[in-house]
């Protein structure tokens, strides 16, 4: 059953950046497409970064303890959506914008590249949210693999990994901020991760009263008192 | 590689509506010769495929060509009648082509107030009574960043304007659009989501008003304006951003004050009454110095009154367009 459920996620998953290349090459986006795909892939990074904030409720919730094990290949998703999008900024929105007085490929080019993004990620409130977002899912997927696990030890590896956090919540905001004058969508974003970071708060609350002693946790993937 | 131009139809090559709905009398006509026969289904094809976006309209008759268009290829049809920012529609760009099409517009009454001798109800065929139409095809620059060129069809607001003999105390000319809920879904929205303040209001300096290059505009590429771009009848100032061109306006008040604007009273900060073109003055959260033109990869440097400065930089002689931006 898992053998098939995790290629069938993994292909799952491969989904929205397919349907963007055929929409896009089809002529099935928008009159703006440029605007689209970065649209999409902004979205789809946070719709992905929910669902990995999930698996440990959803766990807790309803024992269904099966889904740990699609974790870490939905949150390197998240990851993999959220430097399309990184990229759909640098392309479509810096490099596009640029002069090019020595034409394209150039020196030139670089150098002004890092000059347009760089002033760019500190002047925009919404666009330093973005790249906080981005920066802070770098370590994570950077750790992703067992042997990161080993080396870091589970606590260390655990307490690294709850930079997840800042991630939605720094994207949450980066919407919002965006946004000119709707904000259902990223208001309907704020709800679903203010749910999910609050069954950690509640937990974490429950557990500091229960006061048990802790066991050390080598292997965050094995145990079942929740690494959320 | 992933953008996808869709081909351009000149509105000389756009079959006129009684044409196209004839045409199987049509086809029969030119059955005398197959290649005939084929040539128009395959151009009927064509149009119908272009037609996807918005149906087509009545073509406008007797409109003449100005000196004062510009002469940049315009933005497809498809492009000009699918991309709108008309948020009474919905804020998302395609929704007011999906969801205007049933805004009824005959009959249409422009209700003409405040500071003139002539304050009444015109109809639609009232205001535009003596009125030659012309194509102006103008720059169209959205405060988002974007732009496009649109071949309008309408004439100067400045004859209007003298025809409702506005009184001296006229200092400003107050525009609203439509409000209608039943017909306006994107209404609906609350203003804790950021719905806007409805009715939707502009407005103008007098002197803006009479400018030759500030129009109504009631046609589209030769033909009747569709319902997602503001018909039946709309503004249209190519020197300041978008959303100071109002659409579908029911109500024309000269006042001596300076009106508030939708946008200004929902983000002063933001957006203000002027909303000149200016690639020195950013909006708080994103560049003007830039803009995509729809259907281009590589970004244009926006220019200073949208590039109609010769025309128009006279009229903020002195004034700090950075504080009144």
């Amino acid at each position: 059953m898992t053998r098939l459920l995790k290629p069938a996620i993994f292909v799952a998953s491969l989904g929205p950046v397919a349907w963007l290349l055929w929409a896009a090459l089809t002529g099935h986006l928008s009159a703006n497409p440029l605007s689209d795909i970065t649209n999409e892939t902004g979205v789809w990074t946070l719709r992905f970064l929910c669902i990995t904030l999930s698996v440990t409720p959803l766990r807790r919730l309803t024992g269904w303890n099966i889904v740990i094990r699609f974790r870490r290949m939905i949150g390197l998703f998240a990851f993999f959506y959220g430097t399309l999008h990184l990229l759909t900024y640098v392309i479509l929105d810096r490099f596009a914008g640029l002069d090019f007085p020595n034409g394209i490929v150039a020196w030139r080019t670089v150098r002004d590249l890092a000059a347009s993004i760089g002033p760019d990620i500190y002047k925009r409130p919404f666009i330093t949210m973005g790249f906080t977002a981005f920066t802070s899912m770098v370590p994570l997927a950077a750790t992703s693999t067992a042997g990161m696990i080993r080396r870091l030890g589970g606590r260390r590896w655990q307490m690294l990994h709850r930079l997840v956090y800042v991630a939605a919540t720094a994207g949450v905001i980066h919407y919002w901020w965006q946004v000119k004058a709707d904000v259902q969508r990223p208001v309907a974003y704020a709800l679903v991760v203010g749910v999910l970071l609050g069954f950690r708060v509640l937990w974490a609350r429950a557990h500091a009263r229960q006061a048990a002693p802790v066991r050390p946790r080598t292997d965050p993937l094995r145990i079942d008192r929740a690494p959320w | 590689m992933l953008i996808k131009r869709p081909a351009d139809i000149p509105s000389s090559e756009i079959t006129d509506k009684r044409l196209y709905l004839n045409r199987r009398e049509f086809v029969r006509a030119a059955a005398g010769t197959v290649a005939a026969a084929a040539t128009a289904v395959l151009g009927t094809e064509a149009v119908l495929q272009a037609s996807q976006a918005a149906a087509h309209k009545r073509k406008l008759s007797g409109v003449k060509s100005s000196p004062l268009s510009a002469s940049e290829k315009p933005n497809t049809w498809e492009q000009i009648t699918t991309y709108n920012n008309y948020y009474e529609f919905g804020t998302d760009k395609d929704s007011p082509s999906e969801l205007a099409t049933n805004l009824k517009t005959e009959p249409w009454t422009v209700t003409v107030d405040g500071e003139c001798n002539k304050k009444a109800a015109y109809h639609l065929e009232d205001v535009l009574k003596g009125e030659t139409l012309e194509d102006r095809i103008y720059r169209h620059r959205c405060v988002e960043a974007w732009s496009m060129v649109i071949p309008w069809v309408g004439f100067p607001l400045a004859n209007f304007i003298k025809r409702c003999e506005p009184t001296s105390k006229a200092k400003f000319v107050e525009f609203t659009t439509l409000y209608d809920p039943m017909q306006m879904p994107g209404t609906h929205l609350p203003p804790a989501f950021g719905g806007l303040r409805w009715p939707y209001v502009e407005g103008l300096r007098m002197d803006e008003a009479m400018h030759p290059l500030t129009i109504l505009a009631v046609g589209l590429y030769g033909e009747i304006l569709p319902n997602q771009d503001g018909a039946p009848i709309r503004l249209h100032v190519p020197w300041k951003y978008g959303f100071k061109s109002i659409k579908s306006i029911v109500k024309i008040r000269f006042v001596e004050k300076q009106p508030l604007n939708t946008w200004q009273d929902q983000q002063a900060r933001e957006y203000g009454f002027y909303a000149n073109v200016n690639p020195n003055v950013d909006h708080p959260r994103w560049s003007q110095a830039t803009e995509r033109r729809i259907g281009e990869f590589f970004k244009r440097k926006t220019l200073m009154f949208n590039g109609y400065g010769d025309q128009v930089a006279s009229l903020y002689a002195g004034m700090d367009l950075k504080a009144n931006y």
